[in-house]
């Protein structure tokens, strides 16, 4: 862990939302977050002022970015530049948080940046642990992510991950399955939890709900429906709309 | 290869059988059982196809299948064609709970996820909370301790029900009566430091709930020479056991090439000869500290896998005594982070109703100090807040890797909380392991990759 990483770790929960002093680069706003409490900046701490608080996601990092990810960096562009595809086109962005390296790949490069860790020598990315979909209700036009994680066995372990996103009316992400055959049941997952189309996969059903299914029940806006009580025609809200510290 | 089959049985030709119209009806044959109608054309038609093809559902609900896995199989005669695996029965929507309560209540969800490894997931998920609030370094040496001590006795009794219920879907009672027995002895010492046998709750952000009770350490040193003699009993059932070795060596092949492209971690991939351990790769924890081996054979088969949970087993007891010396070594250090903000304010204890909060925080909080009620609270109810951002945190379960991706937008909840449980990636193995076998060899093949559908479904 470098100094500039430590730098960027925040110490303390106080330095969560808008308080957050450190410097990432262009963060990127997703969000609002409106309520009573949570004030982390000024005097008010009444939990009345009425807070509007931007949910900020760390941004694209500056070279360097520590540790072995510069080398990692490179290798990655000179792996893509043999295979045909130039690293600005298939690389949005790089961003180092929590010593945690995550590369933004736009979505139609996706295959043959898995090819290019699997098989490049320097980079060698032998296992890729599954994909987890993250459903970003205000990142406009992004607003499905899937994310890769991705671990080198060959070269100390290193983990590194791989975010590609698609927008809610175009969700389609090809898929890597015939790189990372591993994928395979991940992929369904998340089609199923967030109807994210993976173009390419052999068999893409859903995996844990019912075939027939409706939606997509981890998305944010999938409806969770409340729960009737035998009292007057009382309904216990759903997990969304009750009363909360958010 | 992994698509959903319909749920029912099809013998092939089925769908030749008459299917007529209204009209036809009334002049169709009248079928008996003595066979009046086209039953002869269906035979023979099956039979000059000179094979005897069927698909067959094993489980949801069959004995041998772990649970609620359902494996729809492809037989021609006792050999297995295709092997396809149904799951999503158990799914309980355990991540998109999360979303919706606090990021420590968080931990009491997680832990029901695979029933049987309930530390690990719990110990993922702190330790993921805790790299979003950066305070991975903050965590106290006896708090970390406590969570290697845990994780090494829920390795042991995981593996002993792998072992003892592989044995059981073989016809071997024993092995059951066996591991059961000795997983026993580890749910006595959960049970006193926990105060539960399984769903503990008990590692939290910043710490674990409870430091260790009087008397634990001594229970502990009481309590391993009997689990290693049970292993021991257990070795000397099945190592050299010409049945054992006749239903598993050499079952539920799957090499090294297999392994990488399957993404399987843990005792099968240790059994294809790598020895990839996360606790020596990426040490967590402090797992870098201890003594300890990583087993490998290199049979690649159900009888290896076996062996090397038999062996794993020892190395998790050197390990837990180790955890002992140096817990007698730290009484009375800390066991939560020293940050009131993110710390639970009280430490628990049992009480004439059962266990809770601690009777002298009670005292303090209801008759002392009205500040220290409500950070209470403001921190019971509400939550600590954690600095947006995505971590991802791995730690080696008894089945694999099990990873831990979360995602917080600075609230008080986790925006997105995912497990990446070793049992559901390797269950995709199956096919690859059974297809080509016996009908039996499957269950000796599912059983060595030891699923649990609760982690499987979550």
């Amino acid at each position: 862990m470098s100094a500039s990483d430590l730098a960027e770790t925040p110490a303390t929960p106080e330095a969560a939302g808008g308080a957050r002093t450190v410097d990432l680069g262009m963060p990127i706003v997703i969000g609002e977050r409106h309520g009573m409490f949570g004030a982390t900046a000024g005097q008010d701490t009444t939990g009345y002022g009425g807070l509007v608080v931007p949910v900020v996601l760390p941004g694209a990092s500056e070279r360097p970015y520590g540790s072995w990810f510069d080398t990692c960096v490179d290798d990655l562009a000179r792996a893509l530049q043999e295979r045909g595809t130039a690293y600005d086109d298939a690389v949005e962005r790089i961003v180092v948080d929590r010593d945690e390296l995550t590369v933004v790949v736009a979505r139609e490069h996706l295959p043959v940046v898995a090819q290019a860790l699997r098989d490049d020598a320097a980079l060698r990315f032998e296992l890729c642990l599954g994909v987890s979909g993250v459903h970003y209700l205000g990142d406009t036009d992004n607003e499905l992510h899937a994310v890769y994680h991705f671990l080198s066995i060959t070269h100390d372990s290193r983990r590194i991950r791989v975010e590609v996103t698609c927008p809610d009316a175009d969700p389609h992400i090809p898929s890597i399955v015939a790189t990372y055959p591993a994928t395979t049941w991940h992929e369904r997952e998340t089609f199923d939890m967030f109807g994210i189309i993976f173009d390419g996969h052999p068999a893409l059903t859903r995996i844990l709900m019912p075939d027939d299914w409706p939606g997509h029940p981890q998305r944010k806006d999938y409806p969770l429906g409340g729960i009737p009580v035998e009292y007057k025609g009382a309904t216990v809200p759903p997990a969304d709309e009750r009363r909360a510290f958010n | 290869m992994t698509a959903d089959l319909g749920p029912d049985m099809t013998i092939e030709g089925a769908e030749h059988s008459a299917t007529g119209g209204a009209e036809e009806f009334l002049d169709s044959p009248v079928f008996t059982v003595s066979g009046a109608g086209d039953w002869d054309d269906l035979v023979d038609e099956a039979t000059s196809l000179h094979e005897e093809r069927i698909v067959v559902n094993m489980g949801p609900q069959h004995p041998s299948t772990h649970g609620v896995l359902r494996l729809i199989l492809e037989l021609d005669g006792e050999t297995v064609t295709e092997t396809r695996a149904g799951i999503g029965y158990l799914h309980t929507g355990i991540e998109k709970n999360m979303e919706y309560r606090t990021w420590v209540q968080g931990v009491t969800f997680c832990t029901r996820m695979d029933y049987l490894t309930p530390m690990f997931q719990e110990t993922a998920y702190c330790l993921a909370i805790e790299k979003l609030l950066g305070i991975t370094d903050a965590i106290p040496e006896r708090a970390s301790v406590i969570r290697v001590l845990m994780m090494e006795l829920t390795r042991i009794s995981s593996h002993l029900v792998c072992i003892g219920t592989g044995g059981m879907e073989m016809g071997a009672t024993t092995v059951m009566t066996v591991g059961f027995r000795e997983r026993e002895r580890i749910f006595q010492i959960i049970e006193m430091i926990t105060g539960l046998r399984m769903n503990n709750a008990f590692i939290r952000p910043g710490g674990v709930a409870q430091d260790l009770p009087p008397g634990a350490i001594d229970k502990i040193r009481e309590l391993v020479p009997e689990i290693r003699k049970g292993i021991r009993e257990i070795e000397l059932l099945v190592n050299e056991n010409p049945i054992v070795k006749g239903r598993m060596v050499g079952i539920g092949h799957l090499d090294l090439a297999g392994c990488m492209a399957l993404g399987i971690t843990g005792p099968v991939l240790r059994s294809a000869s790598l020895p990839h351990d996360l606790r020596k790769a990426t040490p967590y924890c402090g797992y870098e500290t201890y003594d300890f081996d990583v087993i490998t054979r290199d049979s690649a088969d159900a009888y290896g896998r076996l062996r090397i949970r038999l062996d794993e087993m020892y190395q998790s007891l050197r390990i837990v005594l180790q955890c002992a010396d140096r817990l007698e070594a730290s009484a009375g250090e800390p066991v939560m982070v020293g940050d009131k903000k993110v710390a639970w304010p009280a430490q628990l204890a049992i009480g004439s109703d059962g266990m809770g909060n601690s009777l002298d925080h009670i005292r303090t909080i209801m008759g002392e100090s009205m500040e220290d009620l409500i950070h209470h609270f403001k921190l019971v109810t509400e939550g600590f807040r954690v600095p947006a951002g995505q971590v991802y945190v791995g730690v080696e379960s008894a089945k694999g890797e099990l990873g831990c991706h979360l995602v917080s937008d600075g609230g008080t909840r986790p925006y997105r909380a995912h497990f990446r449980d070793p049992s559901f990636n390797n269950l995709q193995a199956t096919s690859i392991m059974c297809e080509g076998g016996q009908v039996a060899d499957v269950i000796v093949a599912v059983a060595s990759i030891d699923p649990v559908m609760g982690g499987v479904d979550r």
